[in-house]
């Protein structure tokens, strides 16, 4: 499904501030795999992520989803396939618009945005339903302007919109890293079971070990650009916190 | 009465140009001061075209062209050449005064013995009356379409570009051709004034732009007040506090007048005003 091969990045290339960001990396993900990447800050998680999604190019390798080499497709061209959480709450939705609007653009992520008024009573109707199975009481904020939401309910409202629109990628940045505890878990179940109902590719950075060790069927662990552990769904299953921590020392 | 009442009808023929930078600022936050060239362009092809018998509806169709294509000049120079936002739409204004003064041939044409777009409704005799409905029937019309582009899907992915571009291209949305058709859209509405202005004060003149996009800024955030103190959501009704902020800044300038101060400090004023409507949120918030 996604294929990254010998993907070398530089920042400030050529200066005295040169950082080698990514490392000649290969990385191969099948379909419905859920991967969860770890490592330190600087490790290049984030920005293997942003390639991957379009956000910069890479000065070296290539990049394939599903078979077609995306390497220098622009990011809003790549949404065809790829669905994202980011780190920062704020990052996923428009603040200054409704709820509705904002989903309005999720269903609409693979499709032209075009002349016509596409938020009608059965749009309306539809969302409805698929907030209210958060729980959150967003069934009865759909006119409220997103950037008054909470960050637990942004993000879990990002997770949702991303599931719209038939993704085949989903890339989660940190999602839980500024949210609480609760909030924490309502939106790993929900990414969890987004991933699994949909069957999505997927790609999970995180800092929390724990959440690395329940979640995914995959772990990988990654240091100054490269990738340093590869561990497939058996092996992860039978990996200790502690021995996950050893890696980091 | 008549002073005030004209004061209103101006205020009206801007309401254009207040939508426009209502999309500009509000919709892409940019200050986009291509609005003093257009605003003038839209008035100096209207002159030159008048002065050539060319029919109006045509003027309007290209003085409409005219303002999009700056819209489009600034759009490419900000997001094609990464200039800043500020600095395309100077470069694209100041070389529009050139380009307005090559339309115009001159510095000033008077249009009183051209036709003008009132002349379509002579049967009201009074020419105040003629201006009162063609300047309704211009704010509605052009109402009427924004609120609706705005509201359907591709005016969704509009508005979200300006509060959250990352998102909105992980969306699918090229935000840079987004900036420039705002842009484009936004112009073009300001040319529409240009239009209006000329024709309703019977002349054109190169200098007539000079600061315009100050009342539009003036207009919008008097209008964001109205917003602000009625919580008002709907875009139709946001759209429609452009046009009381329109009609309260021409009103105020006026007052001004009436009050004896001298018209060389008009500019001044206008500053003033929108240093007022910009300032004081501003210090109340910081005294908060």
């Amino acid at each position: 499904m996604l294929q990254a091969e010998n993907l070398t990045k530089y920042f400030n290339r050529d200066t005295a501030s040169q950082i080698l960001a990514l490392d000649h990396l290969t990385l191969q993900l099948n379909e419905k795999e859920f991967a969860v990447i770890v490592g330190s800050n600087g490790s290049g998680k984030s920005t293997l992520l942003n390639l991957i999604a379009g956000n910069y190019l890479p000065d070296e390798g290539r990049i394939k989803i599903n078979g077609n080499d995306v390497t220098t497709k622009q990011d809003y061209k790549r949404s065809k396939w790829i669905a994202r959480v980011f780190q920062d709450p704020v990052q996923g939705t428009a603040p200054d618009l409704t709820l509705l609007d904002n989903f309005r653009l999720a269903f609409l992520r693979t499709k032209p945005k075009g002349f016509r008024i596409g938020i009608n009573s059965s749009f309306r109707n539809s969302v409805r339903e698929k907030v209210a199975v958060l729980n959150l009481g967003l069934e009865y904020k759909l006119n409220t302007l997103a950037g008054k939401l909470s960050g637990g309910q942004r993000q879990a409202l990002t997770l949702l919109m991303a599931s719209m629109d038939d993704p085949k990628i989903l890339l989660l940045d940190e999602p839980t890293a500024a949210l609480d505890p609760r909030a924490s878990e309502i939106v790993m179940e929900l990414a969890a079971h987004l991933i699994s109902k949909q069957k999505l590719t997927a790609i999970l950075v995180t800092h929390n070990l724990r959440i690395a060790s329940h979640y995914g069927s995959r772990l990988i662990m990654m240091d100054k650009g490269r990738i340093m552990q590869d561990l497939d769904e058996e092996l992860k299953k039978n990996i200790s916190l502690h021995e996950m921590q050893s890696w980091f020392v | 009465m008549e002073f005030y009442f004209s004061a209103i009808l101006l205020g009206l023929a801007l309401c254009s140009l207040g939508f426009g930078i209502y999309i500009s600022l509000r919709i892409f936050s940019i200050p986009d001061i291509t609005t003093d060239g257009s605003y003038t362009l839209g008035a100096a092809v209207t002159a030159a075209l008048l002065l050539r018998g060319i029919p109006i509806p045509v003027i309007l169709l290209i003085i409409i062209l005219c303002g999009a294509f700056a819209g489009i000049a600034t759009g490419i120079i900000h997001t094609r050449m990464r200039l800043n936002a500020l600095l395309s739409g100077i470069l694209v204004m100041t070389s529009l005064y050139s380009i307005n003064l090559q339309i115009m041939g001159r510095s000033n044409i008077p249009l009183i013995n051209t036709k003008r777009i009132e002349g379509t409704f002579g049967f009201l005799h009074d020419n105040n009356l003629q201006w009162l409905v063609v300047l309704l029937l211009f704010i509605c019309l052009i109402w009427v379409l924004l609120s609706w582009l705005l509201k359907t899907d591709f005016g969704v992915a509009m508005r979200a570009t300006g509060t959250n571009e990352v998102m909105v291209r992980s969306m699918g949305v090229n935000t840079l051709n987004m900036k420039v058709t705002g842009l484009a859209i936004a112009n073009a509405l300001t040319a529409v004034s240009g239009f209006l202005v000329c024709q309703f004060q019977q002349f054109s003149d190169i200098n007539m732009g000079i600061g315009i996009v100050l009342f539009g800024l003036g207009s919008v955030m008097m209008g964001e007040s109205l917003i602000s103190a009625f919580k008002i959501q709907s875009i139709g009704i946001r759209l429609l506090t452009v046009v009381a902020g329109c009609i309260a800044f021409r009103l105020i300038i006026a007052v001004a007048l009436e009050v004896g101060i001298n018209p060389n400090w008009l500019k001044a004023i206008t500053a003033l005003i929108v240093l007022l409507v910009a300032g004081i949120p501003q210090l109340k918030r910081s005294a908060q």
